[in-house]
């Protein structure tokens, strides 16, 4: 077989797997008993979850007062979690969409869990949302639908209308574009499947045949997708900034949020892919489809996104003090130097300076550093959110109103309850469906595996 | 038009005129046809019903007792409030009032503008009185040993038990009724061997005998704060707690209001105040200086030298030469104003009185500032009378006690003493609301009444009478004190119908008691005014006030304004507002110095244990700028341990003052301090003490600056824009609202709020406010709409770069700082931030400049409460009514009925704050309309403009010229009035006015 690699590209297949190697190493996951691993983590994930729902539902039950907030502070931990979670989101979209745009061939074996990820990462977010809420169960107000409460309507001014729409977009073309690329590999499944299962994922294949014809329709609907997508990518956290930048708030009426924002989600994004992809790639033994090469990948981004937002950081510093407004120049000061110091200090060195070990290219193929670094960086973009949130409030224009922010169990528990749900959707996706798309691995086979020509199939 | 005599027929027998047709034509469907059977109409009223009769048998539902009238009261009109004028009298504290009822319910105290002494004016305690009514740990009978006992057993048992009685003791706080003495005359008739002896808890005894000592005169007099330019205050705080706060409020006021109109006065009186902790009035000065309880002689001996010096009158005193801040300026000003001087000082010695007496007279104020053609009948206790009876007491001489709704036991220093001679009283009986700490100890509980139940009366001061006439029918079997006296004495006379008689024979002088009754005030006008001239011994005084010599720590017992002496400690609105000064609500702290602390080795959220001699009591640590060095300041009122669930908290300091030998009577020396715990959050409405020098927030200025240029003080930010320099309310990127007809607004004078927290107070009543209690106070989540934010000036230089050093000294307040008090409630912005971030419309622009709260529409994003710049919208974190974790009013049916039926109460998850009374402002132009006329100014009161003793907020329609706001905003716009934070351009309908210190340059700390 005649082959097309680049000599100096690194393989992104290792191993010589062949077309039914493929098939056999995603497929084994689905169509197997559950592992011993699986089960003990699944079991793990689900007590945080029970544990996390007891939390849920006592905010719920008594109020919001189970919070640390107070009069000043009246977002805290609940909004952090929410940017947080649709900042992690991010990852799966630009990985499936742009990257797909640009040609990227080494998405194929991550962009299906990054996508997962996405979708699971929003729903999570969304959980907030409604959760932050003071009476949840009137959530769907905040939806502009025909009503019989008289002329009520929705306050289009708002940021958090845009959010509304900008999120719900953002999770419809999300769940769209990730099942739309599963039904190739669901039909692989289907094939394979006896009894109840060959139904069940024969109505999830949606009668995928094969044929010339179908593959070709498939690609156009990714990329017209993936077209639909890239904007969301840029638009949805946007204007998840906007909730802060069109304020009155000196530490959120700032201009440079917008692609402050997505740079930062982009961030923590690829660091919660790298984590779970390090995870799949030892649980799963898929070793030969997430190799060295897509981890060093990912770490370069992760370094470039990190030094965007360290840059931002400083040029919020610079800029409050170049405008010369006495509010903004405090809010920033008091973010570095006031009582939440150490949750500015902890995001700095998180953010900015922790991934700057990924300019050693030994250092960026090294495995547990990767996963311990992945995991630091998504602690500093939780405090971004918690300092931009919290440090801009407590202080703001009053001093009599100046209170400080402490955290009680009812903070804890419900972002306790986000990573049960996280945990326990992410693993029933793996245990249930394909992992890594096998029909776009398997396109790569040819030009990117490092088997040798001549190798039997 | 033509008529075409054209005519439609429903059907054959119409047109054939069929006589079952006309019969029935008037019916649309005639089921009289269809006979028997069920059909489907009919089958849908049965399945109906069926479903109706099984639901309503599966629920029980409570049965409500909502009955209307049957002969309809004539002044009870459904939802029309009825007001009715009576009067606040708790021991000697008076204020003239109106009760708000709304069928029959006592909802709101508002003030009497027909009186001349509170001038429809009320304090927080007055206001907070309301709920006290409604206190769902009030008995329900009267007691005997504790178990329930009939009235008429009871009277038959005290009537014996009187009757046998060789010596009988009624004892009772000040009674300012003329009435009720003369029922205590009756009754002393009754039984010869009966005194009365009053007492009160803050004594003004001293004063009266040193009144005696140097004028010859054992009364208080009028003191008239409005005929001063200088006031000299010495540990009196005559704008919180001494003796009548509202009537000095008044006084004083008078000559501190300023005004820019172009012949408006430019004129303050000057007042210096000393004192050994920060108290109300001490903030308010222009001048305030320190120093330790054992120098108060000392202090007044010097100042008296350094005033005759000057004068060249008077022979200098022989004592110590001491120093404290400002006292030469203080003589040097005292001497200049002469006459028009007045002196006043809260010492509980006598001496030391005298001294003052002496000051006061060679200034020659005595006749001027104060008058002893009229004297205050507020503190008749008699310390010395009271000291008899508790050794009568104990030596078993007085075997039969009534108590008149007071409660030594916790309120006086003898109380330990009172409680054991209680056991060897034969008789003793308690006129209680409640088993308090001396009811307890009493064999009967005749149950009291609260004075919303009362007739009664009041005479607080020569010359002014006053009425107190029931609001609502006694809720509980309980019985005032005038009655129950009265009916022990024998007769069987309706107290209201005594009260009339004596009224319509000894007091109205044949006018009319209708009138009375409907004015709840009878004045005759005030006697002349009168001085006295100075008889005292002033050697003897000067030695006797300076002979005492503190050493080391040195304990300051004191009143604060919302709990007082603790005889209302359980109202949750009073425990929950926070202190002006401190801010520290549900308890009382150990007040040091910065300086004193760190000697110490004590911080805020340290416990110590105070310690004076054998006795000690453990309390939190609070660091009060102000606090002289050296001391530790207390307030009483706390550490009740029987007045119920809310009062029973905080430390009594009375045990350290029993405890200490040989000091005076609220103050002790030799005090030790010792931490015993650390970690504890005080629950404080403000915990950051400066203003970090935002001149956009608070704008002051200085007397003398004032008269060059009524714009002093004032901060005027432009915005840099690309045609230079410009206003803030000049560039905008909103249309602005239409205000077509009224546009409503307040005007806020910072010159004259004292920070006393009326408003609050007040607001709370109106507006239902729940309480939230100490835990979620110290979460920071207080729900009041209206509150006070005070700030204390600091030394460090304004930092306005990039050093954080800079910025942490601006935190730290002046050791003895200039206060500046600032009510804080919805700005009502034209360009709100609330609005434009609300997701679902629950905030928006009214039509006449308000922003209004749509509750029902909320969904508790709190995004309004995070973009407000004033940080006013208060949350509900949790239910905080039917709810057990917030046992207080809003938990119990009693408690509830303190509810304005006008106010929805909020429910969980909702966002409130100040809607600007708006119920008040339809209510006035609904009045408005009935009468077809426009709306006047005045009309509309709101709850704390209203109430505020010094008059600094103005509230009115801002379109309407004539307004009183639209011409204190015409002179001041370009004077004193600014919006807060004026850069950010949300064009508050609100205006605050510069405060103006009477101050000289080189004294001032503003920057």
């Amino acid at each position: 077989m005649s082959s097309v690699v680049s000599p100096i590209r690194e393989h992104l297949v290792t191993n010589g797997k062949t077309h039914h190697d493929v098939t056999e190493d995603i497929c084994r996951h689905v169509e197997a008993k559950p592992t011993k691993e699986w089960k003990i983590a699944f079991t793990i994930c689900l007590i945080i979850l029970v544990y996390g729902t007891f939390w849920v539902l006592r905010t719920w039950w008594e109020g919001l007062g189970v919070w640390g907030l107070n009069k000043t502070v009246g977002w805290a931990w609940d909004i952090t979690n929410f940017v947080w979670w649709v900042g992690i989101g991010h990852a799966g979209t630009l990985i499936s969409a742009i990257l797909l745009l640009f040609r990227q061939k080494w998405r194929t074996s991550v962009n299906r869990a990054a996508e997962a990820m996405t979708i699971f990462a929003v729903i999570c977010a969304a959980s907030f949302i409604v959760m932050h809420m003071g009476r949840p169960w009137l959530a769907y107000w905040a939806l502009p639908f025909p009503n019989t409460f008289g002329s009520l309507w929705v306050n289009f001014n708002s940021p958090l209308v845009w959010d509304v729409f900008a999120i719900s977009t953002y999770f419809s073309v999300s769940c769209l574009f990730w099942y739309i690329g599963m039904v190739p590999d669901l039909a692989t499944i289907r094939d394979r499947a006896t009894g109840i299962r060959k139904t069940i994922y024969g109505i999830l294949s949606l009668g995928w045949t094969g044929g010339a014809k179908t593959w070709a329709r498939y690609e156009d609907v990714s990329l017209i997708l993936s077209g639909l997508s890239t904007p969301l990518v840029l638009s949805v956290h946007t204007i998840v900034s906007f909730d802060f930048a069109t304020s009155v708030i000196p530490g959120w009426h700032t201009t440079i949020f917008p692609p402050y924002f997505v740079a930062g989600a982009i961030f923590s994004g690829f660091a919660m892919v790298q984590n779970l992809m390090l995870i799949t790639r030892v649980v799963y033994k898929l070793e030969d489809y997430i190799t060295l090469e897509h981890i060093s990948l990912m770490n370069k981004i992760i370094t470039l996104t990190g030094s965007i937002v360290g840059i931002a950081y400083i040029t919020e510093f610079f800029i409050a003090a170049y405008s010369g407004v006495e509010y903004e120049k405090y809010a920033f000061l008091n973010r570095a130097t006031g009582p939440l110091w150490w949750s500015y200090a902890a995001m700095m060195t998180c953010n900015v300076l922790s991934p700057q070990v990924f300019w050693s290219a030994k250092l960026r193929k090294n495995i547990v550093l990767s996963f311990v670094i992945a995991v630091i960086v998504n602690i500093g973009m939780w405090f971004e959110r918690f300092v931009i949130i919290v440090t801009s409030l407590h202080r703001d224009y009053l001093p009599s109103s100046w209170t400080y922010f402490t955290p009680r169990m009812g903070d804890i528990g419900d972002y306790v309850f986000s990573f049960g749900l996280f945990g326990t959707l992410f693993l029933l996706f793996s245990k249930f469906l394909p992992v890594i798309n096998m029909a776009e691995v398997k396109a790569v086979l040819k030009s990117s595996s490092e088997r040798k020509p001549g190798d039997k199939h | 038009m033509e008529d075409t005599n054209k005519r439609y027929w429903k059907g054959i027998e119409e047109l054939k005129n069929d006589i079952n047709v006309v019969k029935n034509a008037d019916k649309e469907f005639n089921f009289d046809e269809i006979e028997g059977g069920t059909y489907r109409r009919d089958f849908l009223k049965v399945l109906g019903f069926g479903m109706a009769a099984v639901s309503l048998a599966a629920c029980d539902a409570p049965v409500r007792h909502t009955i209307p009238y049957l002969n309809k009261p004539v002044d009870v009109e459904p939802g029309i409030p009825n007001y009715y004028a009576s009067s606040y009298v708790q021991g000697g504290d008076y204020a003239s009032i109106l009760v708000k009822t709304v069928e029959g319910r006592p909802i709101k105290i508002e003030g009497n503008s027909l009186s001349t002494i509170s001038k429809g004016c009320l304090s927080a305690q007055v206001h907070g009185s309301l709920l006290s009514l409604y206190d769902n740990d009030r008995l329900r009978t009267p007691q005997k040993k504790g178990k329930e006992i009939s009235w008429s057993s009871l009277d038959k048992e005290v009537m014996a038990g009187l009757s046998s009685a060789s010596n009988i003791r009624i004892v009772s706080n000040t009674i300012l009724s003329p009435t009720f003495k003369k029922v205590i005359g009756d009754f002393a008739t009754k039984y010869p061997s009966a005194k009365l002896v009053q007492y009160d808890a803050s004594s003004a005894y001293p004063l009266v005998q040193a009144n005696e000592k140097s004028f010859g005169k054992a009364a208080i007099p009028d003191y008239k704060f409005e005929n001063a330019d200088v006031i000299v205050g010495i540990n009196a705080d005559f704008l919180g707690a001494w003796i009548s706060p509202l009537e000095y409020n008044a006084g004083w006021v008078t000559n501190r209001k300023v005004s820019s109109a172009k012949e408006g006065k430019k004129a303050m009186s000057r007042h210096y105040h000393y004192e050994p902790t920060m108290t109300l009035t001490g903030a308010n000065a222009d001048y305030r200086g320190r120093y330790k309880p054992s120098q108060e002689g000392l202090l007044v001996a010097n100042l008296y030298n350094k005033v005759s010096e000057k004068l060249g009158q008077g022979s200098p005193l022989a004592v110590q030469k001491a120093d404290f801040e400002f006292l030469d300026k203080c003589a040097a000003d005292l001497v200049k104003s002469g006459a028009r001087s007045l002196i006043v000082i809260g010492s509980s010695d006598v001496s030391t009185l005298v001294l003052v007496n002496a000051l006061n007279a060679l200034l020659g104020t005595v006749g001027t500032t104060i008058d002893f053609g009229n004297t205050v009948n507020y503190r008749q206790g008699n310390d010395a009378e009271m000291a008899q009876f508790v050794a009568d007491l104990n030596s078993g001489t007085v075997d039969a006690v009534i108590f008149v709704d007071a409660n030594p036991v916790y309120d006086h220093l003898a109380g330990p003493e009172i409680e054991k001679g209680l056991k060897k009283a034969k008789l003793s009986v308690a006129i209680s609301d409640r088993a308090d700490e001396t009811a307890s100890n009493c064999t009967y509980i005749a149950l009291n009444t609260h004075f919303l139940e009362n007739w009664g009366d009041a005479n607080p001061k020569t010359g002014y009478y006053s009425l107190i006439q029931p609001t609502i029918s006694n809720i509980f079997k309980s019985r005032q004190p005038e009655a129950s006296i009265l009916k022990w004495s024998g007769s069987d006379t309706a107290y209201h119908y005594y009260l009339k008689s004596n009224w319509q024979s000894n007091i109205l002088g044949g006018k009319s008691w209708t009138q009375a009754l409907h004015d709840g005030v009878h004045e005759l006008g005030a006697a002349p005014v009168a001085g006295a001239s100075f008889i005292g011994n002033i050697q003897e005084a000067a030695a006797q006030a300076t002979a005492k010599k503190g050493n080391g720590l040195e304990l300051h017992v004191f009143e604060n304004t919302t709990i007082g002496t603790g005889k209302n400690a359980n109202n949750p609105w009073l425990q929950e507002t926070p202190d002006p000064i401190s801010k520290v609500t549900w308890e009382n702290t150990a007040a040091f110095s910065l300086k004193t602390a760190t000697e110490l080795g004590i911080a805020q959220g340290d416990w110590v244990k105070v310690s004076a001699g054998s006795t000690s009591v453990e309390l939190p640590v609070l660091i009060q700028p102000g606090q002289p060095d050296g001391t530790v300041a207390i307030a009483r009122g706390y550490g009740r341990t029987k007045a119920g669930k809310a009062g029973n908290v905080g430390v009594d300091v009375l045990p350290l003052l029993r405890g200490a030998k040989g000091a005076g009577n609220f103050w002790a020396d030799g005090i030790q301090v010792e931490k015993t715990k650390s970690g504890y959050t005080l629950a404080q409405t403000q915990t950051h003490e400066t203003y970090m020098g935002r001149k956009a927030v608070v704008q002051e200025t200085i007397l003398s600056e004032y008269v060059k240029n009524v714009k002093a003080g004032r901060f005027e930010p432009k915005i840099a824009t690309s045609e230079g320099p410009k206003r803030p309310n000049t560039i905008t990127m909103w249309n602005g609202h239409e205000k077509k007809n009224h546009s409503w607004g307040m005007v806020i004078d910072l010159n004259t709020c004292t920070g006393c927290a009326a408003c609050v107070v007040s607001c709370q009543a109106e507006n239902n406010i729940p309480v939230v209690g100490k835990a979620e106070v110290a979460r920071a989540r207080e729900m009041h709409w209206v509150r006070i934010d005070r700030y204390y000036s600091s030394d460090a230089p304004r930092e306005t770069g990039y050093n954080p050093n800079g910025y942490k000294a601006m935190e730290v307040a002046s050791d003895n700082p200039e206060v500046i008090f600032q009510p804080m409630m919805c700005q009502h912005c034209s360009n709100a931030p609330c609005e434009t971030v609300c997701p679902v419309l629950a905030t928006t622009h009214s039509s006449e400049g308000l922003n209004q709260m749509t509750y029902n529409r909320c969904v508790g994003t709190r995004y309004c409460a995070n973009n407000c710049p004033y940080k006013v919208r208060r949350f509900n974190w949790f239910k905080y009514f039917e709810n057990d974790d917030f046992d207080y009013a809003f938990n119990n049916e009693l408690g509830r009925m303190v509810i304005n039926p006008e106010v929805t109460v909020r429910s969980r998850g909702v966002i409130e704050k100040c809607s600007m009374c708006v119920q008040r402002i339809q209510a006035g132009k609904l009045v408005a309309k009935k009468e077809k006329r426009p709306l006047k100014d005045g009309d509309i009161k709101l709850a704390c403009s209203s109430s505020c003793p010094t008059g600094c907020i103005t509230f009115g329609d801002m379109n309407d010229p004539e307004s009183e706001i639209s011409k204190l905003l015409a002179h001041e716009k370009e004077g004193r009035a600014f919006h807060m934070l004026e850069e950010i351009n949300v064009q508050p309908q609100l205006s605050y006015l510069v405060k103006v210190r009477n101050k000289d340059k080189e004294d001032s700390k503003v920057v």
